[in-house]
C-alpha cells in the first residue's frame, strides 16, 4: 500500500510568549516546529505500516520554505520512508485553495497514493481546509475528524468520525483522504535509529516547474482570498477579583455579577 | 469561479439538520446573513439538503430571516457526505449564482465547504467571528482570529464567486422567530448521480459524556490540572447542569485521562465562544486562551493569584476551588428552586 502524509511547519506555539501590556504575541526569535496535529497523522500512517507489513511505503510531503525540511525529518524519524519538500518562491502567499492545488498536483506527480493522511488543521492558520480541498481536487473520498480506523484492507477503509454529540462510522473505497483528530493515537517519541535515518535521508525539493503547475493557480496570484487587514485584539476585560477566603461571600459576589450580566 | 461577477447576487446560508431537528447554528447564520443582505439590499436564502425535511423546518428558516429556502430532499441525502452534499450545492450555486455563501464551522460545514470551494474554484475563509460588507465595493469582509487568537485578520475574495466563509458557532445570536414572515420555497431535484457518494454511512453512536457539543453550548464550565483528579469533574458536571451548559477541559486534564478529548478547549482542541466560560483550576496557558478568549464573559476560579487566566477574565475568585464549587452548587440549586 502507498501512503502519503501531508505535514506543515508552523511557529512553535509552545514557546509563544505574550506581551502583557498589549496582549499580543512576541514574534521575535520565534522557532518553528512540525504542526503538532500533523504528528497524529504521521503516527497513524506508521501504525498502518506496522500492521500491514514492509511492502507499505509512507511518503511525507510538505510545502513551505527550505527550512520546512525539518518538519519532514521529524516525520521520517518516526518511521516514514521518504520525504519530498515542495518549495518555490512562486508558491509564496498561497491560500488554502492554491496550496491544495499544489499538493494535489504533487501527489499526482508522485504517482498517486492509496491513502492520504493529514492532521485536523495546522495550529497557525487553523483553517483545516487544505486536507478536504486536496481530497476534492483529486476526486477522492474525504473522511474528516477521524478518531479511529476500524478496518483497512486493500480496497476499503472503515473509520470513526468524531462529530458533534458522538461519532459516526463510515466506509469508503481506496484511495481516500483521511484527516485525523488528536484522540486517534499517541505519537511516538522517535528513537535514536530513527533520528539518524532522518538526518541522513535525501529529501528532494520539487519546484513549480518540475511539478508542471499552472502558474495562474499557485502562490498569491492563484489565491482567490486576500488578507486586507491584520490587527491585534486588545484584551479589554475589566477584571474584578475577589478573595475566596470566605467562599460564601465570594460565591455571593459571583452570582450578583452573573445576574447583572443576565447570565443566570 | 472567476469573472462575470455582476451575475452573482444574494446571500446564502447552509441550513443544518441533525436528525430531524434544525440545528441552532442554522438560525445563527441567518442572523449574520440578514445583516449582510440588508446592507447589500439583496435577498437572503437558506439551503437545506437532506431527507424527509419537514415543512415546519423549512418554515422555521423563513421565520428566522430567510426570504427563500432551497430544498433538496432525497433518501441518498439522509446522511451527510462531503461529495454528495458538495455536488448538490455546486449544482444550486451554478444555477442560482449567489454572491455570498456561508456555513457554520461545524464538522459538516468545515468538511463540505472546502470540498465545495475546490469543486467551484473559489475562495473560502475558515471560522470567521465577524462578517461585514465593505462600503463602495460591496465585498464581503471576513474577519477571523489567527495564530491562536492573538491576531485578527480580515480577508476578502475580490474576484471569485461566491465569496465563501464558515462562521464560528455562537458568534451571533439567532433573530427571534417571526411566525408572520412569508418566504418562497424552491424544491429542486437532480439526477441520482448528483446525490450519490463514495462514502457510505454505517451508524451514529452517541457519546453520553458529550450530550451538548461544547462549541455550541451557551455556558462552558471547564476544569484543569487544579481539579487534581478525574472524579472531581463531577462537580463541574453538576454546575454545568444547573446552568444548562457543557463541560470543557484544559489539555492537561485531557492528557491525564480525566475526560475525553472531545471536551478539550484550546489550540489543539476545540475553540468555543460561549456567553459564559467558567475556568476552574485552569492556569491559562496561551494555548488554552486561544480556544476561549472570545467568550462573552469569562469567570476564573484559581488558587494562584498570578495565574494567567485572570488576565482574560471578567470576574475572578482567588481561592480553593474545592471550597468554592460546593457553595456555588448549593446556591445555584437554591436559585433554581426559587424560580420554579
Amino acid at each position: 500500500m502507498k501512503i502519503a502524509v501531508l505535514v506543515k511547519q508552523v511557529p512553535a506555539t509552545e514557546k509563544v510568549k505574550m506581551d502583557e501590556k498589549t496582549g499580543t504575541m512576541i514574534r521575535s526569535g520565534m522557532e518553528a516546529e512540525a504542526n503538532p496535529l500533523d504528528m497524529y497523522a504521521v503516527e497513524e500512517a506508521v501504525r498502518v505500516k506496522e500492521k500491514l507489513g514492509e511492502d507499505t511505503e509512507i511518503t511525507v510531503i510538505s510545502m513551505g520554505p527550505p527550512m520546512a525540511i525539518d518538519a519532514i525529518k521529524d516525520a521520517l524519524s518516526m518511521g516514514c520512508d521518504r520525504g519530498y519538500l515542495v518549495s518555490d518562491s512562486a508558491l509564496a502567499g498561497a491560500d488554502t485553495l492554491a496550496t491544495a492545488y499544489t499538493l494535489s498536483k504533487t501527489i499526482q506527480k508522485l504517482g498517486g497514493f492509496d491513502l492520504i493522511f493529514t492532521g485536523e488543521r495546522a495550529t497557525d492558520g487553523e483553517t483545516g481546509q487544505v486536507g478536504p480541498s486536496v481530497g476534492a481536487q483529486l476526486d477522492m473520498p474525504v473522511l474528516t475528524y477521524v478518531s479511529k480506523i476500524e478496518e483497512l484492507n486493500g480496497t476499503h477503509i472503515r473509520v470513526r468520525r468524531a462529530i458533534e454529540g458522538g461519532y459516526e462510522v463510515v466506509e469508503a473505497p481506496l484511495p481516500s483522504l483521511i484527516s485525523v483528530v488528536k484522540e486517534i493515537n499517541e505519537p511516538r517519541i522517535p528513537n535514536l535509529k530513527g533520528k539518524i535515518r532522518a538526518k541522513r535521508a535525501d529529501i528532494p525539493t520539487l519546484t513549480a516547474k518540475e511539478l508542471e503547475l499552472d502558474t495562474s493557480r499557485i502562490g498569491l496570484e492563484g489565491s482567490p482570498t486576500r488578507v486586507v487587514k491584520i490587527f491585534y485584539p486588545k484584551l479589554s476585560r475589566q477584571t474584578k477579583i475577589v478573595s475566596g477566603k470566605d467562599p460564601e461571600l465570594a460565591v455571593e459576589e459571583l452570582l450578583k455579577f452573573l445576574e447583572e450580566k443576565e447570565l443566570i | 469561479m472567476k469573472g462575470s461577477i455582476p451575475e452573482y447576487k444574494g446571500v446564502w446560508t447552509l441550513g443544518e439538520q441533525r436528525g430531524k431537528e434544525i440545528s441552532s447554528v442554522s438560525y445563527e447564520l441567518l442572523a449574520w446573513g440578514r445583516g449582510l443582505a440588508d446592507k447589500l439590499k439583496t435577498e437572503l436564502s437558506s439551503v437545506l439538503v437532506g431527507h424527509k425535511i419537514s415543512e415546519e423546518n423549512i418554515q422555521s428558516l423563513i421565520h428566522r430571516g430567510a426570504d427563500k429556502v432551497y430544498v433538496v430532499d432525497h433518501p441518498l441525502l439522509e446522511h451527510f457526505t462531503p461529495d454528495g452534499y458538495g455536488k448538490v450545492l455546486k449544482k444550486l450555486i451554478e444555477e442560482y449564482k449567489p454572491s455570498i455563501m456561508i456555513a457554520s464551522a461545524t464538522t459538516i460545514g468545515r468538511t463540505v465547504m472546502p470540498v465545495l470551494a475546490a469543486m467551484i474554484e473559489t475562495g473560502l475563509t475558515a471560522d470567521c467571528t465577524g462578517l461585514d460588507i465593505e462600503e463602495g465595493t460591496g465585498l464581503l469582509l471576513q474577519t477571523r482570529p489567527a495564530i491562536g487568537g492573538n491576531v485578527m485578520a480580515t480577508i476578502k475574495t475580490p474576484e471569485h464567486r461566491p465569496q465563501m466563509a464558515t462562521v464560528r458557532p455562537k458568534s451571533k445570536r439567532p433573530l427571534p422567530a417571526d411566525n408572520s414572515r412569508k418566504g418562497e420555497v424552491i424544491k429542486k431535484e437532480y439526477p441520482e448521480d448528483i446525490y450519490s457518494s463514495k462514502v457510505k454511512f454505517l451508524e451514529f453512536v452517541k457519546d453520553k459524556t458529550a450530550e451538548a457539543p461544547i462549541q455550541e453550548a451557551d455556558v462552558v464550565i471547564a476544569g484543569g490540572k487544579g481539579l487534581k483528579d478525574g472524579k472531581n469533574f463531577k462537580m463541574l458536571y453538576k454546575i454545568a447542569k444547573l446552568l444548562d451548559g457543557a463541560v470543557g477541559a484544559s489539555r492537561q486534564a485531557v492528557d491525564m485521562g480525566w475526560i475525553p478529548y472531545s471536551h478539550q478547549v484550546g489550540l489543539s482542541g476545540k475553540t468555543v465562544s460561549p456567553r459564559l466560560y467558567v475556568a476552574m483550576g485552569i492556569s491559562g496557558a496561551v494555548q488554552h486562551l486561544a480556544g476561549m478568549s472570545s467568550a462573552e464573559t469569562v469567570v476564573a476560579i484559581n488558587s494562584d493569584p498570578d495565574a494567567n487566566i485572570f488576565k482574560v477574565s471578567d470576574f475572578g475568585i482567588v481561592g480553593d476551588l474545592f471550597d468554592i464549587a460546593p457553595v456555588l452548587i448549593s446556591k445555584l440549586k437554591e436559585i433554581k428552586n426559587q424560580r420554579k
